[in-house]
């Protein structure tokens, strides 16, 4: 079903694919993104939020990525698993930090949002608190990894982790969301976002999610190229 | 019945380290083959290949029972007896109570007490195994191996840790064991003391 | 005796006799009762708001203590690879290792926390329901743990990583478990009860399979 992938999961083609590519995608990021924070900057302030409705356009694409980078994360170690392909356990390995950073973004820059909003640092919010608790999945998923010394069974390990994750996840945010409504925080953002705003936040998500692309490529070339300079000092062909 | 074991171009690879490859062999009822090779070469690797513990990166393995093969590694498992580099011993259990527990384990009520005299343990059937000998501990592993009753015996350095009556007793168990239509893999450094035939496992080339 | 049985009791025997896991879980979990009023300060009115989720956290921390050996152990003196070729299946003797935990510690921290609810005031109907909700959550926490242990079974300091794995997975447990005396305490319907009873199941059915595949993984390591 999926030879056509499979194809270019030989790393030696890999390598050459994915070279060829990676100019065209780091333009396309900056270009996206760069579009993204002019519609951001030209949009008229919020009659709610003021200019902090700015935040949104950086913190709304980082908490979506928290959990699309996890979902590439668990599709990666889907095909591990299945197909024990090193380029599959490579591509999970090197999604896990990305996405920890995407997370901690989400969160840092809630908390500066949150801040005039809210008046604190931190609320109980229901998606505040399911990316927090995305962000200690993807510190654990790292954490294990970092244990186990064998890369293979790392790897196997680890992906049995991450599709426990992915599992998990929605069930941990309908629980997170219960929890708020029960609580009753007082919650001063309405689900809707006001259509002037629309674009650039589009924008901005695509320019992330190109973001993440780009990153995650880089992340895997250098893995296979620093496992392939391991065995050449070891002396014995992978 | 099993009536074979055979291997066919077995490989193995540890890491970034290929053990062996192309490894073919067949054992029949009452045979026992011994594997030798360096330290490293891949003896344990290659028992927990056919346990059924190891992936199989190539090649097949299988027995033959009634005509039919048994390839899959959970069904082999069915017909193994292991005995490997650890005891499975729990330092709090009786030698008697150890012995039960994989009895019951595997379905099996056998005499434990003539077992345990089999293998020169009875005046140790109520001592806790945190203070059995390293030799004692061995012997209570083979009196295991004797209770699960497997007509296929994987055994990795069953010699080690044991005095010349032990050394002489495990021998025994093996030509007993071949005796009956069983069959032995043994990964060691000494001879059976059988009419064995022997594997040498490696990769010379790669050993640097 | 089936394999399953001589398993699970040989489990719980050596719970029993080898670093009293059950009076260690206890233990902690009573020290955790008591050190929060000491930190918070002794209010009964705050007590008795944060009693039943102070209980719950500290039930399954004290609960997840003694999971590290849960398959490392068998593991390092090589009795895995013995179960394993054993007519029981991986997911048997998984679950079997489960049920042990959990009436080794779930059970046992279920019928102290009436007792420690002492400590926060708790009134005889939210006692009651702490204790309920225990009893159908903790089984989540021993099957997720499960999940984690085997998980982290190859590793020398696998107890270090193991609640970092597992917390997360628990959350919904938490939140549900606690919901049910909310509910009580707020007269509030949520159908607390429903989720906790769902969550744990799905989570009890879906570990052994998890974790002897996890199981299987490190044999061939």
């Amino acid at each position: 079903m999926f030879d056509w992938l499979f194809r270019y999961a030989n790393p030696a083609r890999f390598m050459g694919l994915s070279g060829a590519l990676l100019p065209w995608l780091v333009a396309a990021t900056v270009l996206t993104i760069g579009t993204g924070l002019y519609l951001g900057f030209s949009t008229p302030p919020d009659y709610q939020q003021g200019h902090t409705v700015l935040i949104m356009f950086v913190h709304v694409p980082a908490a979506s990525m928290a959990t699309i980078v996890y979902f590439s994360l668990a599709m990666a170690s889907l095909f591990s698993l299945i197909n024990r392909h090193i380029l599959a356990d490579v591509a999970a390995r090197t999604a896990a930090p990305i996405g920890a950073v995407f997370t901690l973004l989400a969160l840092a820059t809630g908390s500066l949002w949150g801040k005039p909003m809210w008046g604190t640092w931190w609320e109980w919010d229901g998606r505040m608190t399911s990316t927090l608790v995305q962000f200690f999945l993807y510190l654990g998923y790292s954490a294990l990894w970092n244990a186990i010394e064998d890369e293979t069974r790392a790897a196997r390990i680890c992906a049995i982790l991450a599709l426990v994750g992915a599992v998990n996840i929605p069930i941990i945010k309908f629980s997170v969301d219960w929890w708020a409504t029960l609580h009753q925080g007082e919650s001063i953002v309405s689900g809707q976002v006001a259509p002037v705003f629309l674009a650039p936040l589009l924008t901005m998500m695509g320019g992330y999610f190109l973001l993440f692309l780009m990153l995650w490529l880089v992340r895997i070339r250098t893995m296979i190229l620093e496992r392939r300079a391991r065995s050449l000092m070891v002396g014995v062909e992978t | 019945m099993i009536a074979s074991l055979t291997a066919e171009k077995l490989a193995c690879t540890r890491g970034s380290r290929r053990l062996f490859e192309g490894l073919s062999f067949r054992v029949t009822a009452g045979q026992a083959l011994a594997l030798e090779g360096a330290n490293g070469a891949g003896k344990t690797s290659l028992l927990r290949l056919v346990a059924g513990f190891l992936p199989q990166v190539s090649g097949r393995v299988f027995l033959t029972e009634n005509g039919n093969e048994i390839a899959e590694p959970e069904g082999r498992g069915r017909f193994i007896g292991w005995l490997g580099h650890h005891d499975a011993l729990k330092a709090s259990f009786t030698v008697a109570e150890q012995l039960a527990f994989f009895g019951k384990l595997h379905g099996r009520t056998g005499d434990l007490p003539a077992l345990l005299e089999q293998v020169g343990l009875t005046r140790q059937a109520a001592l806790p195994c945190r203070y059995l000998s390293a030799g004692q501990r061995r012997r209570l592993a083979l009196a295991r191996l004797l209770l699960t009753a497997r007509p296929l015996w994987l055994l990795d350095e069953p010699f080690a840790a044991l005095d010349i009556t032990g050394k002489a007793l495990v021998a025994h168990l093996i030509a007993l064991h071949c005796g009956q239509g069983g069959m032995v893999i043994a990964a060691t450094h000494e001879p059976l003391g059988l009419n064995n035939e022997t594997l040498r496992v490696g990769n010379e080339s790669l050993n640097l | 005796m089936s394999p399953f049985s001589a398993l699970l009791a040989r489990d719980l025997r050596l719970t029993v006799r080898e670093g009293g896991g059950v009076g260690l879980a206890l233990g902690f979990f009573a020290l955790v009762a008591t050190l929060v009023p000491l930190g918070v300060g002794p209010d009964m009115v705050v007590l008795a708001k944060v009693g039943a989720g102070i209980l719950w956290v500290g039930a399954a921390l004290a609960a997840l203590l003694s999971l590290d050996r849960l398959f490392q152990a068998d593991y390092e003196d090589g009795s895995l690879d013995l179960i394993a070729l054993s007519p029981l299946s991986l997911e048997g003797a998984a679950a079997a290792k489960m049920l042990a935990h959990w009436l080794a510690t779930g059970l046992p921290l279920t019928l102290l926390s009436p007792l420690l609810s002492v400590f926060f005031d708790l009134p005889a109907p939210a006692t009651a329901m702490l204790a309920a909700s225990l009893l159908l959550g903790t089984p989540a926490v021993s099957a997720a743990g499960a999940i984690g242990a085997s998980l982290t079974l190859s590793l020398r300091r696998g107890g270090l990583i193991l609640p970092l794995i597992v917390l997360p997975l628990l959350t919904p447990a938490v939140i549900f478990g606690t919901g049910m005396v909310v509910e009580v305490q707020t007269g509030l319907a949520t159908g607390a009860l429903g989720f906790l009873a769902a969550f744990s199941l799905v989570t009890v059915l879906l570990s052994p399979f998890v974790a002897a595949m996890a199981v299987r993984l490190n044999l061939a390591g």
